[in-house]
């Protein structure tokens, strides 16, 4: 079994590891560098919770070994927002739709929509469902992740568009 | 789910990769976008001793427009050819396969040379090289040889692959034909992102008087590998491709036809499907045509 | 109970406010159960068997057990000898299990040896080196034929395949049925599908030898999963603590893994090691709590000729698999709408049971609720067809009018309340029918195949353990409590502690609002923990839509104890009677003098600090907490059968436009409508969360999702590449129409509505579709409706 030395950046801050050729890019970033917010559902592709940016684009981290991701540049759903106190305005619209409920697909459906909303400010329905497509969600039925997604992009689009908030967030 | 060990080699040279090939004695396998093979690995199914990543190979990387084809290296992201704008004019039939392959992070990592190499009856490359009778280039420490796509699909993720040889490229072959050209591209799979139970592919090209002068006509997912159909092609050359002329063409396709049958589907189901998907590729690609006019 | 208030008298209930518990899963910081990392901790894999059905000849462990890094391999003997069988929900003492397989393997992918390694990579790479001598028996497949007296017995010691069949008779079927103008008979077939979360079950134990004490983290959602864990481990119940604050990715019912814990318990406790099991998706499908109900239902009508629906006699035939799990009580809760929302006079019920050479069944959403309801709505469009009626007629000559609640049906459950009639004219407008009529029309001229669904479907919620009588006569359960308790602290803050997971249903938002509403605070000031199972107090977890009914009654009940007392430590600082006191945002003033007033603070800091300003009786310190049994529960069922299990009726009606691809045999669906009625919404985003979800999963069984097996008993659905989800593509933009029908029996009006959406999708699509092959004169009462099915029956008017 060969042993390999890998240095990577993730969520702007980089790493070193040594790892075994066999351990997938999903494992060594939520066993090694314990950034568990990247989950596991299936393990073979399919179901997308697993979902990072790699390099910019976003990517099945379980169908990735981690010595392929010597060099690269990964950002996880821990580095989705501005500062660790902080939500990134695709965050703060989740809530406020609630495109969520056991939160367990949540991180990769973060990553699929953010991917598309730097490509695309203004992204039509079928293109927001093409962007999600190979993210599955158990709970939601998609309704609320779609209407989060779409306001976040008018948020995105609108100068100066306040973040606003229904109520305030003192305990998370 | 976790794979069974493996060595791991990153090789900068194809030189390096057949070496390393060589080395393993059949035990050696290549990683591309790894999009089909690791699902393989950590469920044991494959068990290479050896994984060869091709990812950071320079001369494995890109589209070359070169005398009357398009040659694609086998390690090009399949996201990054379904944008490149010249495949779009010139090889338009893959850009339409590809919008159908995977979902957007599955094209991000996965590559065209991937999806040739492991040859899922269903893949759309795979349809979309055998329609237009691409030709794969593959080398050995030994030897370079091209295969032609008639050739190089063997069987369901069965290839005419060598252990010892690594895909390099695929060369789709631009036709030159006088009129104007139409393609069609569509598939069935039970969810959108799904692999097909039945795709179907066309490419033709209309004359002035809208006969058809040429068509190639590609049906995947209904065999082992995808097929041409080659009776059915006969039978619409030289017709202006009306409503009549496809239904007979349909008969003769699906009765050369030889599906396979199972849980998703039966095989008079891929039948049945593969004749009616032929037929709206055919409509498709002839309906372009003749606005390119 | 209190009568329920108007929505405007809420404060906080019954309006749009973000769910706390998001906060934390869209930053990434949930905590689930593969995010623990304890030091030391070692992983299971499991090595499963390749057979549906064989004996176990003999296990060579001795090659595993070389491999470096491997700690332990375990047996099923060892752990039979070691542990209880895992309890059974009927009365079968001979169908014996335990996590491993012992002597026999009874389906494919059942577990057979536990390696424990230092990776999880290399207790799979040991689990491939266990050697297992299996004698393979022939498996019984069809559960039809496993009643037959020549089938293979899948426990021989049981004597039969038949695990449970009962018949119920309520009122005079056989009279309504002589009496009939007309009656029919189908067979309506559910297949196997389930709920298939996310997150795979995983669960983290730990052995504290010098406490004595086995530490749990598990992904549950389960009933008494701590003291079915203690008893199987035979530990004292105090000698288990399962820790609550565990984030659980989905469940939908399936998340019970008692015999996932009983294993690693076990090994936790033999090796003294911290013990982690987290299934992958191989061994979630095939031997996990995966898989759910697998129904054939006979069914008869007697009905009118103007359509009014007279007796049902209904025999659901159920695929449990090799082992009792939930299944049999599955058969269950359907008794309590066995009519649906329909005056029905007497009805027959027979439920059977069988065993086959299948994975077990696990609970599903709906308990088995929603492919009855999918024969209930298929005999209605029956009924319309026979006599060339309108569907919508039918279904409105046989509705339970609003001013017929409370209304008793006859297997003797009462409907809380509701207004179905008005729910499905709502919808139906929403829908804009008429139009949806014209574009169907229009379609078909076309040439298209369209069709119009229609589900009226009911969401019996709030349950209490009567079905658990009702199925073995030794089990004399009659209450179904929850429990939650408050601590306001010295300078004011409130802390809520509930006594369960959550897997995605809001119960901090759910209890935040309802303490809020009653203390008058804001919820968002408001924190909400979890107990473990030794702190807690007695709860019976999110099963059957209870929460909102259960948790959020023993929320308000709690927090109205606690008004009563800072009302009384006011008042006793006013120097007023209470009852001139009054209580307003937490504040407490005399209502002769407004200006006289004691603030919350002030009132905490004297229940925590000033005992000399207490009014005597009063303990120091201000805490209360409330246990809530059922309402309406109690002793049951009576000597004929007849059972109130549910308190709470939710009502659904459900709109759905189809068009089938005559050839491909692909349904697209859409405009979808969904007009529903679960009374006072605590918080409605969530509801609506829950109630689309519910639907896309309800998408899920009537078109794509099923586990199969071959004639030979192999299982072919074991990955997410056949067992198919429905995905963003394949779910279109649902509308939902509120109405809210207070219920009379709860805190505020509410319902529960954890299951709205799957009742009545799966009913709503087949009928549709039903619709769509009618100018065919095609009918297909099978669920799922693969592309495949239906591209076969298209073509050659029968499956192929």
């Amino acid at each position: 079994m060969s042993q390999h030395d890998i240095s990577l950046t993730v969520n702007g801050r980089a790493y070193r590891g040594t790892v075994p050729a066999r351990l997938t890019l999903v494992d060594f970033l939520r066993d090694h560098l314990r950034l568990t917010g990247t989950h596991t559902g299936c393990e073979h592709g399919v179901c997308g919770a697993c979902s990072i940016l790699f390099d910019g684009k976003p990517m099945r981290s379980c169908l990735i070994f981690a010595v392929q991701a010597d060099g690269a540049t990964i950002t996880t759903v821990e580095g989705l927002a501005p500062d660790p106190a902080g939500l990134s305005v695709l965050q703060d619209c989740f809530w406020e739709t609630h495109a969520l409920q056991c939160g367990f697909c949540t991180p990769g459906m973060l990553i699929a929509a953010q991917a598309l909303l730097n490509r695309n400010r203004a992204p039509t329905d079928e293109e927001i469902r093409d962007a999600i497509g190979g993210n599955l969600c158990r709970c939601t039925g998609y309704k609320q992740i779609i209407d989060a997604i779409k306001l976040a992009a008018s948020r995105l689009q609108g100068a100066n568009a306040p973040v606003g908030q229904t109520n305030g967030a003192t305990h998370g | 789910m976790k794979a069974a060990e493996f060595d791991y080699a990153r090789p900068a040279t194809v030189e390096e990769v057949c070496c390393l090939l060589d080395g393993a004695t059949g035990d050696g396998k290549i990683i591309a976008g790894g999009q089909t093979l690791v699902p393989l690995l950590v469920m044991r199914l494959a068990r290479p001793t050896l994984v060869i990543d091709i990812n950071r190979i320079e001369t494995l990387q890109g589209v070359d427009a070169n005398d009357g084809g398009i040659t694609i290296k086998a390690a090009t992201r399949q996201a990054d050819v379904l944008a490149d704008t010249g495949v779009h004019q010139r090889l338009p039939l893959l850009t339409k396969g590809l919008r159908l392959v995977g979902h957007p992070q599955t094209r991000n990592r996965g590559t065209i040379g991937g999806s040739l190499a492991n040859a899922d009856p269903a893949a759309e490359i795979c349809l979309v090289a055998r329609t237009l009778d691409a030709e794969i280039t593959v080398r050995s420490s030994k030897a370079t040889r091209r295969i032609a796509m008639r050739d190089f699909c063997a069987g369901a993720m069965t290839t005419a692959l060598e252990p010892e040889e690594c895909l390099t490229d695929v060369r789709f072959p631009l036709w030159r034909d006088a009129g104007r050209i139409g393609t069609g591209f569509t598939e069935m799979s039970v969810r959108q992102s799904d692999f097909a139970l039945v795709a179907a592919a066309c490419q033709l090209v209309l004359d002035k008087d809208g006969v058809c002068r040429r068509i190639a006509l590609g049906i995947g997912g209904a065999e082992a590998s995808p097929v041409r159909a080659a009776s059915a092609e006969k039978r619409l050359a030289g017709t202006r491709l009306e409503a009549g002329d496809i239904d007979k063409a349909m008969d003769e396709l699906q009765a050369a036809l030889s599906p396979l049958g199972d849980v998703h589907a039966s095989a008079d189901y891929r039948r049945r499907v593969a004749g009616a998907l032929a037929a709206r590729v055919i409509a498709e690609a002839r309906d372009e045509a003749k606005a390119a006019a | 109970m209190a009568q329920p208030m108007a929505d405007q008298a809420f404060r906080y209930i019954a309006k749009k406010r973000r769910p706390k518990e998001d906060r934390r899963f869209i930053a990434g910081a949930g905590r689930f159960v593969a995010d623990l990392a304890l030091p030391g901790m070692v992983h299971v894999a499991l090595v499963a068997s390749p057979y549906p059905f064989a004996r176990i000849r003999s296990i060579d462990t001795e090659m595993a057990l070389a491999l470096p890094g491997v700690v332990a391999v375990l047996t099923g003997a060892e752990l039979a000898a070691g542990t209880d069988a895992v309890m059974s929900g009927v009365d079968a003492p001979k169908v014996k299990r335990w996590p491993l397989a012992h002597q026999f393997v009874r389906y494919p992918g059942e577990w057979v040896a536990a390696v424990v390694a230092e990776s999880r990579a290399i207790a799979e790479d040991a689990a491939e080196l266990v050697e297992v001598d299996y004698e393979p028996l022939t498996p019984v497949t069809d559960p039809e034929a496993a009643m037959l007296s020549d089938a293979p017995a899948v426990h021989p010691d049981h004597g039969s395949n038949v695990l449970f069949r009962k018949k119920w008779v309520w009122g005079s079927v056989e009279e309504d049925f002589a009496a009939a103008d007309h009656k029919l008979s189908f067979r309506a077939r559910w297949h196997r599908s389930s709920t298939v979360p996310i997150e795979t079950f995983g669960v983290v134990a730990q052995w504290n030898p010098a406490q004595q004490l086995l530490d749990v983290w598990a992904s549950i959602q389960m009933p008494k999963f701590a003291d079915q864990l203690a008893k199987a481990l035979r530990l004292p119940g105090n000698g288990v603590r399962v820790h609550f604050d565990v984030d659980v990715g989905g469940s939908y019912g399936v998340k019970r893994g008692l015999k996932h814990s009983i294993l690693v318990g076990f090994l936790a406790k033999k090796l003294g090691m911290p013990v982690r099991l987290m299934e992958d998706r191989l061994e979630n499908m095939r031997g996990g709590d995966a898989q759910g109900p697998d129904r054939i239902f006979d069914m008869q009508v007697a009905f009118s000729r103007e359509g009014v629906i007279r007796s049902l006699k209904i025999r659901a035939l159920d695929d449990c698999g090799a082992h009792a799990g939930r299944a049999p009580l599955q058969l269950g809760k359907p008794i309590g709408a066995i009519c649906g929302p329909y005056r029905v006079n007497s009805v027959e019920y027979e439920a059977i049971s069988v065993t086959t050479n299948k994975t077990p069944q696990e609970a599903v959403r709906g308990f088995g609720q929603s492919p009855t309801n999918f024969a209930l709505e298929t005999a209605v469009d029956r009924v319309a067809a026979a006599l060339g009626m309108d569907r919508l007629a039918v279904r409105r000559a046989n509705l339970i009018r609003a001013g017929e609640f409370p209304y008793t049906i006859p297997s003797g459950s009462t409907y809380d309340s509701g207004d179905f009639q008005t729910v499905l004219e709502k919808a139906l407008t929403a829908a804009d029918y008429p139009a949806l009529i014209a574009k169907r029309d229009e379609a078909r001229r076309a040439g298209k195949l369209a069709g119009i669904g229609i589900g009226c479907c009911l969401e019996p919620s709030g349950g209490n353990s009567a079905f658990e009588p009702l199925f073995n006569p030794k089990n004399e359960t009659t209450t179904w409590m929850e429990a939650a308790s408050i601590k306001i602290d010295g300078a004011g803050a409130v802390v809520v502690s509930i006594n369960t997971p959550s897997s995605g249903q809001g119960h901090e938002s759910l209890a935040a609002t309802v303490v809020g509403e009653v203390l008058e605070r804001e919820p968002e000031t408001i924190r909400v923990v979890r107990a473990d199972s030794l702190s807690a107090l007695p709860s019976n977890s999110p099963v059957g839509s209870r929460m909102a009914i259960m948790l959020g009654g023993a929320a308000a009940g709690a927090a109205k104890k606690l008004k009563e007392t800072v009302t009384a430590i006011g008042a006793h600082k006013l120097g007023i009677a209470v009852s001139d006191a009054e209580y307003r945002d937490g504040a407490v003033i005399s209502r002769a003098d407004p200006a006289k007033k004691v603030t919350w603070e002030q009132i905490a800091e004297i229940a925590h600090r000033k005992f000399h300003e207490l009014p005597p009786g009063i303990e120091p310190g201000l805490q209360a907490s409330h246990v809530l049994e059922v309402p309406t529960g109690g002793k049951l069922p009576t000597p004929d059968g007849r059972v109130q299990m549910y308190p709470c009726y939710a009502f659904e009606a459900h709109i759905v436009y189809a068009e089938i691809d005559r050839v491909t045999g692909q349904v697209s669906l859409g405009p979808y409508v969904l007009g529903h009625d679960c009374g006072v919404m605590i918080n409605p985003e969530i509801v609506h969360g829950m109630t689309y979800g519910g639907v896309a999963h309800g998408i899920g069984a009537a078109l794509y999702e099923r586990f199969r097996y071959d004639e030979s008993g192999q299982f072919l659905s074991g990955t997410f590449m056949d067992y198919l989800i429905p995905s963003a593509h394949e779910v279109p933009d649902v509308a939902i129409v509120d109405h809210c029908t207070p219920s009379p029996l709860t805190a505020f009006g509410q319902k529960g509505s954890g299951e709205a959406g799957y009742l009545g999708a799966p009913a709503a699509i087949s009928c549709a579709v039903n619709d769509a092959l009618a100018p065919l004169e095609l009918k297909i009462a099978e669920l799922p409706m693969t592309p495949g099915l239906l591209g076969d029956l298209i073509a050659t008017g029968k499956k192929g």
